[in-house]
């Protein structure tokens, strides 16, 4: 079986782990890391729990191979908060209560981070289409999307601050 | 006992070759236990599912130029095989001249599936399902791919042989997949059937893609292509030479659709029966030669 050693950033941390082959990324960060914020709701691409940003793309990291992520930069649920400060789509799913059981809000949280760095203003189709890889079976999802809504709002805010 | 419907991948070994000849002659030495790795998003899914068991997976991206997503205005555009969905479908050369190739990508899936697959592991994969095949096959796709031999040409159109067969052999990249330039003025639509607006696979898909054609007689020239109804994804030579024969009407367009009906052969599956299918068939070419000519017209 073989091993590989290598090199990536988590949350802006630089980390040197040793995988075997068939790991993957998802493995790698709960198993190896501890990294427990990101969830394993399938393994199949699915669900979208596992959601993380690779090199800031989003992936769900149960079809990627940690020993493809060398040299790349992952960021987490864990890693959206800045200076002990939430960040906006933290903040606002908290505020409209989008968050029940929490098993998708880490996937949901990095998917809504995602659409608003590639696009400040989403329309509400844009949101939804945005999280159709992010399965929910608690919110019925409106709460969800009225978040990513405000969140963009805040977001667009901060930035002209 | 224990019910895990989606177990860890099994033991294999990650390769990772320098050179586009490295990997070709790994794989022909490995004939049969090794298989070229793009996005994973099909080898990940069919392994854990137990169907697949190889010893060896050749990472392919980031290969010489595998990387590569370029439009020329007079060669067209060429898409190399590691490049994921997201980024050919946001590219304004691919919405511009492209569009049905874009509207194909965006039904594959969600976000961030989409920045794994890539449109050469969807033709490599060779699904009769595959969302963006019928695109890639309207626009004339030349897959290039790389062998032991050296480099040569596939084009689409004799590319499948099966479901999850083509004429590739061991030792075989597809390094990246060229479409020609389109007549200007092209375009169409990809019309999905799945079992939820988002992110299944097809029960039926069409592709329509149109242009005006001064040498026909219609003055037309119209193409279709079928997903998920036949072993191999499909296209309908018939339904191009009835409508560029006969005058554009909707009668024309309903006879064409009987036409791309009798053409195929559909099977009962999990998404759908046969009968089910060969309806919606008719149906959706139907509306998807209305849609493209309504696009043509500049009327959407
Ligand atoms: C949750 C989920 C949803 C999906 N939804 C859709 C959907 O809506 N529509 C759809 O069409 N598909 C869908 N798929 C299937 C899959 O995502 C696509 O077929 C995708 O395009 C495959 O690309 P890839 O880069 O991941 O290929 P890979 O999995 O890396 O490879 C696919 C096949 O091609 C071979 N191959 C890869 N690269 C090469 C090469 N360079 N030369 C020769 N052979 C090669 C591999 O060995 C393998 O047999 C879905 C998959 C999942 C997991
Ligand atoms: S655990 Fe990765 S998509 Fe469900
Ligand atoms: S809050 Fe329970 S799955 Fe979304």
């Amino acid at each position: 079986m073989a091993q590989h050693a290598i090199t990536l950033t988590i949350n802006g941390e630089w980390e040197q782990v040793v995988v075997p082959s068939q790991m993957t990324l998802l493995q790698m960060l709960r198993e190896k890391l501890a990294r427990t914020g990101t969830k394993n709701g399938c393994m199949a691409g699915e669900c979208g729990a596992c959601t993380v940003l690779l090199n800031g793309e989003p992936v769900n990291s149960c079809m990627v191979l940690a020993v493809e992520c060398d040299g790349m930069h992952i960021v987490t649920v864990e890693g959206l908060m800045q200076d002990g400060v939430l960040d906006p789509v933290q903040h606002t799913i908290i505020e409209h209560g989008g968050v029940q059981c929490g098993f998708c809000t880490p996937g949901i949280l990095i998917s809504a981070r995602a659409l608003i760095d590639r696009n400040p203003d989403p329309s509400e189709d844009e949101i939804r289409e945005a999280l159709v890889g992010n399965l929910c079976r608690c919110t019925g999802y409106l709460r969800i999307v009225d978040a990513v809504k405000d969140a963009a709002a805040l977001s667009r805010q901060a930035a002209t601050l | 006992m224990t019910i895990n419907a989606h177990p860890e991948l099994p033991e294999f070994d990650y390769i990772r070759p320098a050179t586009l000849e490295e990997a070709s002659r790994f794989l022909s030495d490995h004939a049969g236990e090794a298989r070229p790795l793009l996005g994973g998003t099909d080898i990940f899914v069919r392994m854990r599912d137990g169907f697949w068991h190889d010893k060896y997976l050749v990472d392919v991206k980031n290969l010489d130029g595998t990387d590569n997503l370029h439009f020329h205005p007079t060669a067209g555009l060429t898409i190399g095989a590691g490049v994921n969905m997201n980024r050919v479908m946001t590219m304004l050369e691919v919405q511009q001249y492209y569009p049905v190739l874009a509207e194909a990508c965006r039904s594959v899936a969600s976000y961030q599936l989409r920045t794994r697959a890539t449109i050469v592991g969807n033709l490599c994969n060779a699904s009769p399902a595959g969302d963006t095949i019928g695109a890639c096959m309207l626009y004339d796709g030349v897959l290039k791919v790389h062998g032991v031999d050296g480099y040569r040409d596939e084009p689409l159109k004799t590319f499948f042989l099966g479901p999850g067969k083509t004429v590739l052999k061991p030792g075989d990249i597809a390094t990246a997949i060229q479409l020609p330039r389109p007549p200007a003025g092209s375009t169409g639509t990809y019309i999905k059937l799945g079992r939820n607006t988002w992110s299944d696979l097809s029960i039926v898909g069409v592709t329509a893609l149109g242009s005006r054609e001064p040498a026909s007689a219609s003055g037309y020239s119209f193409h279709v292509a079928l997903a998920s109804v036949a072993p191999v994804p499909l296209e309908v030579p018939a339904v191009h030479s009835y409508l560029s024969e006969n005058n554009i009407t909707p009668e024309a367009f309903i006879e064409a659709a009987r036409l791309a009906q009798q053409a195929c052969n559909p099977i009962d599956d999990v998404r759908g029966s046969a009968r089910y299918r060969k309806a919606m068939v008719k149906k959706l070419t139907e509306k998807a030669l209305l849609i493209t000519l309504d696009r043509l017209e500049g009327r959407e």
